[in-house]
């Protein structure tokens, strides 16, 4: 393997971790907040690509139906934590976990209905699919602006959390939420505002997903979907930061092993859970989270 | 009591041998459907309603039962025949028994896979058995789909010698049923329940809740095997395909319908969703509803079971039967 492969791997690996890492951020603000595994949230990002894709294809400009899409799927998240799993606070976690199955498997076959289960072709407009060449590297422009827009977002998140008062509320929340409302915080309101900015960024995430491997099915979010969760925990479930770099691992994991010994190319979807495995072993609180019981953005 | 029981164990088996004789094809084929989503919905129900462990692993060891089993009672010379991506490794081809053996070899393989899951799963609390189980059900289809020398690859395997008939699926179910009761109202039993509802408590009253955790899965992933194996003989032909989440899913209503927690609710619940699946193939088909045809909607069903799953748990979580057996049922009104 020469130095330009490597490259042209790295830069594959970059662009696959920055989806990951979109989608995982929003299992782990769930997660951090209501310790509760989010299984829509694949499905969510499906939701997302789907929109963004009806709108494109039935001639909305493409950057109006991406701001479409992260609105329907936000507005698909409120509703999820509304309809699914707010009645549930209370209950035993277990109810809050087959809800979420439930709503997960839901969101999978209303699509297969409405509009079929066979994958479809995903048209981005020509400046996200224009190939560049450099020094004999191969850049697909999306390579170049995921990345980018990945860690704009991550930065924005990381503002929003620290420096805000909104960020204050998520954070207190995932201590104690009787006694943040006890302060006079709208509790629900928050989490309401969580479930929006995890939505809103898995279908960005879905979408760069859709334009880098052109083509969407129902069941996209699923695997996807699970293999973001392993990078949240790799990263250490509750931590944002922690979220991208899991993410990261993992893209670079995949490309650079399929590169590497293409005979494993067909166990490339069981990496996540490998790492999954190994990360409960030997380090449960992944590698920016502390303790699992408090943990901190 | 005892009359009880014994009455129900004579009503079940003369019941079976009924059907068996007097049924047509098409109503024994159900009842073996319904069969063997109870065996599996009641040992899926061990995990996760006594247990109080959310899983989502039927899938995983269902097919690892079910192709253990299909190897073991496909001949030599038809394996040689029947694989063509690469010729079968010579452990596969060495492999043959009948059936019983067979049946018992997919439950121990499945057991040995729910020991090592649980050794990384149980070591932290919390929801992690949901996603790595689930994540094991991927991993247990892409090795399906990647080693072609044991498993046919994609092309799966057919020909598969038919041996369940209802005497097989109505037996094991009965004594699935039996044996997870007597795990219910045993010591064991008895722990899991505490473990589900209160793990720290348990722990003060000197429990060691990593191993009735282990125990309690690998009890489940036998029986899970066991029932995959039943299922492959009776389908003849099986795929990576076929074992995908929908497989978890049904069963998952199952359990919620019947009551977490409760056996005869789990039988109950087998009836009533694989009745229903059966019955609501209609929605699936082209409805002509006041002249206006709808056209075919393939996954409609879904739809309608996973708004159920959802009322369910909002409205009615107990289920039917809550975690009460049939048992305490008669017990109370005596």
């Amino acid at each position: 393997m020469d130095i330009l492969t490597f490259m042209q791997q790295m830069i594959n690996g970059i662009s696959l971790g920055s989806m990951y890492a979109l989608i995982a951020i929003g299992y782990t603000l769930v997660y951090g907040v209501l310790r509760l595994i989010n299984f829509a949230h694949g499905d969510i990002m499906m939701v997302g690509a789907f929109v963004a894709y009806l709108a494109h294809a039935s001639g909305v400009p493409f950057g109006l139906a991406v701001i479409l899409a992260i609105i329907v799927a936000m507005v698909t998240g409120i509703l999820t934590d509304k309809i699914a799993y707010k009645p549930l606070r209370n209950a035993p976690k277990i109810s809050l976990l087959i809800t979420a199955i439930g709503i997960s498997f839901f969101l999978e076959n209303l699509f297969n209905v409405l509009f079929g289960g066979v994958p479809r072709a995903f048209s981005a407009p020509d400046y996200l699919t224009k190939i560049m060449h450099f020094q004999g590297i191969v850049i697909p422009m999306t390579v170049v602006i995921i990345p980018v827009v990945t860690l704009v977002l991550l930065f924005i998140m990381l503002w929003i959390l620290n420096k805000t008062k909104y960020g204050m509320a998520i954070r207190s929340l995932a201590f104690d939420i009787p006694t943040v409302k006890l302060m006079g915080i709208n509790a629900d309101f928050i989490i309401m505002l969580v479930f929006a900015m995890g939505s809103g960024l898995a279908a960005i995430g879905g979408i760069f997903y859709a334009v880098s491997y052109p083509s969407i099915d129902p069941l996209m979010g699923v695997i996807v979907g699970l293999k973001a969760f392993a990078a949240a925990v790799l990263g250490g479930i509750g931590s944002v930061t922690g979220a991208v770099l899991g993410g990261f691992i993992l893209g670079f994991t995949e490309i650079v092993v399929v590169a590497f010994m293409p005979e494993l190319g067909g166990y490339k979807d069981a990496f996540a859970f490998v790492f999954l495995i190994l990360v409960l072993l030997f380090k449960p609180t992944g590698i920016m989270g502390q303790d699992l019981e408090r943990s901190r953005f | 009591m005892k009359a009880i029981k014994i009455a129900f164990l004579i009503v079940a088996i003369v019941f079976i041998w009924f059907a068996q004789n007097h049924f047509d094809p098409y109503a024994v084929s159900i009842l073996n459907n319904i069969a063997i989503f109870a065996i599996l919905a009641l040992s899926y129900n061990l995990i996760n309603g006594v247990a109080g462990q959310f899983s989502l692993e039927p899938n995983g060891f269902v097919a690892v039962g079910a192709y253990v089993t299909a190897l073991f009672l496909i001949p030599a010379d038809t394996k040689l025949d029947m694989f063509a991506l690469e010729d079968p490794s010579a452990f596969v081809l060495a492999m043959h028994t009948s059936f019983l053996p067979a049946l018992i070899m997919s439950g121990i393989v499945a057991s040995i896979l729910a020991f090592i899951l649980s050794i990384p799963v149980f070591r932290v609390r919390g929801d992690y058995l949901a996603i790595v189980t689930l994540g094991f059900g991927f991993i247990i289809r892409i090795f399906a789909m990647n080693q072609p020398a044991m498993t046919n690859g994609a092309l799966g395997l057919n020909d598969i010698p038919s041996n369940a008939n209802l005497y097989w699926t109505g037996f094991i179910t009965v004594l699935t049923f039996v044996i997870m009761l007597n795990i219910i109202y045993s010591k064991y039993g008895r722990a899991m329940k505490a473990v589900r509802d209160d793990e720290d408590a348990a722990i003060a009253m000197g429990i060691n809740t990593f191993w009735i955790k282990t125990y309690a899965f690998m009890t489940s992933a036998f029986f899970e095997g066991v029932g995959g194996g039943l299922m492959a003989s009776m389908l003849t032909t099986i795929a990576p395909d076929q074992f995908t989440f929908l497989l978890t899913f049904q069963l998952l209503i199952i359990i919620v319908l019947g009551g977490l927690g409760s056996m005869s609710g789990t039988i109950l619940g087998a009836i009533l969703v694989m009745g229903g699946t059966e019955w609501l193939r209609f929605l699936d088909q082209n409805m002509d509803i006041f002249g206006y045809n709808t056209g075919a909607h393939p996954g409609l069903r879904m739809v309608v079971f996973s708004i159920l799953l959802i009322v369910l748990m909002l409205f009615a979580r107990r289920g039917l039967f809550g975690n009460k057996e049939l048992v305490d049922v008669f017990r109370r009104s005596k």
